[in-house]
């Protein structure tokens, strides 16, 4: 019984290889989500997963339904909608929400609009993902979108957080191009895990993998550590029992991961150990 | 570069007729000044220019005419800017902010060594921080948040430091231990500038006060430059 439920449908090449590539980016993502909320920068992960589209639709017609083609051109529209998105942040001062949700309603509609009139793309999987995507070229994608994000992210960490945290800091020592390159190359990590999740996750749904683990582990750790710890077994458990769930009840994998990741973080808003309704209802009982 | 407890080498940041402007409007001009080792004090009301010429001296505001010398390695500079700048709710402990003070010597990627470990432990002790170290910046009040950022000031260990209005909304504890720090500094031989509003601290521990004022600059001995500001204020009344 057990075993049908849980080992039997990894039996499948198929499953074994969505399970792969997702464990992949689950390690690798959530990292990216934890420093994204931290800034602020959650609706630029929404911009960016919409502005990819158009993108991957113009690399299917450039050069076919190839995973290349597709991946090069959501990495093209992907790198351009994030300096777009820097550039309304600055024009506007950080009152950015209005201009990226016309940046993001257009670039999901330029993308619909161009996948509609290529022959051969199903529309449901390159929006919401399939298992059923992740042939070889797409694992090995997945796999190698996971390993530069880590040792990027490795090279750039301390940095990284010192512009989070206190960006005048390297402005004031003369090195405030280098802060710029931090943030230049954390923004392209997050671009690379986006595009890399979107065979198996579809484009709408592979910014989830990345920033829902990351929102549910504010809930867990009050160090960075710690939330990132906790978002990476988050992304772990949201991409096992969500494929499991897409392949018992018939779901795409993307909605299926996130709404395994959502039931998630709503447990964790409720009862985690820190800022929950639970920790507030304790601090409450102290007064 | 580990120089605590030794005088470091004689460095002076001049000003020479210098001008800022704030979004094209004139805050200041014709500051000339001199900033030798030992504790000097910039003053003056509101909207004079104090800030915009700390961040100018800094390498943060453009100077619009004259000349700032002496801040030609901005590594060597240490600048506390006012608290609003720096994300306090970013998850990380106190010990580890303070070891962002060793930037220069770990960039980005060398691990601390033992020896910065020791300066940064030195430094809590020294803000009376053990407490707090190895917990989150998160819960902190102003007064241990200012102890945090002198701490990570001690291990930058810059012979120059700027101050921006170091003891606004600290505690009397905490007021006394920043001043015990800023004359340890100054007896260390570092240059040390400071913003501030209350002339009487600028009196008792500051020998030379810059005064902007719209009315003009002086610069010189604090009581008489000071002396210079009431009748400014007198004039306005």
């Amino acid at each position: 019984m057990l075993y049908d439920l849980l080992i039997d449908p990894f039996t499948q090449g198929f499953m074994r290889r969505a399970l792969a590539g997702c464990l992949a980016l689950s390690i690798a993502a959530p990292p990216l989500g934890v420093f994204l909320t931290i800034r602020r920068m959650s609706l630029t992960a929404d911009v960016l997963q919409h502005g990819i589209l158009p993108g991957i639709a113009l690399g299917a017609i450039a050069g076919g339904l190839s995973i290349w083609w597709m991946g090069a051109g959501g990495l093209i529209a992907g790198l351009l909608v994030a300096l777009l998105a820097a550039a309304i942040s600055r024009a506007t001062d950080g009152r950015e929400d209005a201009g990226f949700a016309g940046v993001y309603l257009l670039a999901l509609a330029a993308g619909v609009a161009l996948a509609t009139h290529q022959r051969g793309i199903d529309l449901t999987h390159l929006l919401f993902g399939s298992v059923l995507a992740v042939d070889d070229p797409a694992l090995v994608l997945m796999a190698g979108v996971a390993s530069i994000t880590l040792f990027g992210l490795a090279l750039i960490w301390r940095g990284l957080v010192l512009e989070s945290l206190d960006p005048l800091f390297l402005r004031a020592r003369g090195q405030g191009r280098l802060g710029m390159l931090f943030h230049a190359g954390f923004m392209l990590l997050v671009v690379l895990c986006v595009v890399g999740g979107f065979a198996a996750l579809g484009t709408l749904m592979s910014v989830g993998l990345m920033m829902l683990p990351a929102i549910a582990a504010r809930h867990w750790s009050v160090r960075l550590s710690g939330q990132i710890a906790a978002s990476v077994v988050v992304a772990l458990a949201s991409s096992t029992l969500g494929l499991l769930l897409s392949y018992h009840v018939n779901l795409p994998a993307g909605p299926a991961i996130l709404l395994v990741a959502g039931g998630i973080w709503l447990a964790s808003v409720a009862a985690g150990p820190e800022e929950s309704l639970r920790a507030r209802v304790a601090i409450g009982a102290q007064d | 570069m580990h120089l605590a407890g030794r005088v470091v080498g004689v460095v002076t940041i001049t000003l020479d007729n210098v001008a800022l402007r704030q979004s094209r409007a004139l805050v200041a001009e014709r500051v000339t000044a001199e900033f030798g080792p030992g504790l000097t004090a910039i003053a003056g009301p509101n909207g004079a220019g104090k800030t915009t010429l700390l961040r100018a001296i800094v390498g943060l505001h453009p100077v619009s005419a004259g000349r700032i010398t002496g801040n030609e390695h901005p590594d060597r500079l240490g600048f506390l800017p006012q608290s609003a700048e720096t994300d306090r709710r970013f998850p990380i402990s106190c010990r580890d902010f303070i070891a962002l003070g060793a930037w220069g010597e770990t960039g980005a990627q060398t691990a601390v060594s033992g020896a910065v470990a020791a300066r940064v432990q030195a430094a809590v002790v020294r803000m009376q921080i053990e407490a707090l170290a190895d917990r989150p910046i998160l819960r902190l009040s102003s007064g241990q948040f200012q102890r945090l950022m002198f701490a990570r000031l001690i291990v930058q260990d810059t012979p120059v430091l700027l101050l921006d209005e170091p003891f606004t909304a600290v505690d009397v504890a905490t007021e006394t231990l920043l001043i015990d720090q800023l004359l340890a500094w100054r007896d260390e031989g570092r240059v040390v500038i400071a913003v501030l509003h209350d002339h009487d601290l600028i009196r008792a521990f500051f020998p030379n006060t810059l005064l902007l004022h719209r009315d003009g600059m002086r610069f010189g001995p604090s009581a008489s430059v000071l002396a210079a500001a009431h009748r400014f204020a007198r004039h306005a009344a």
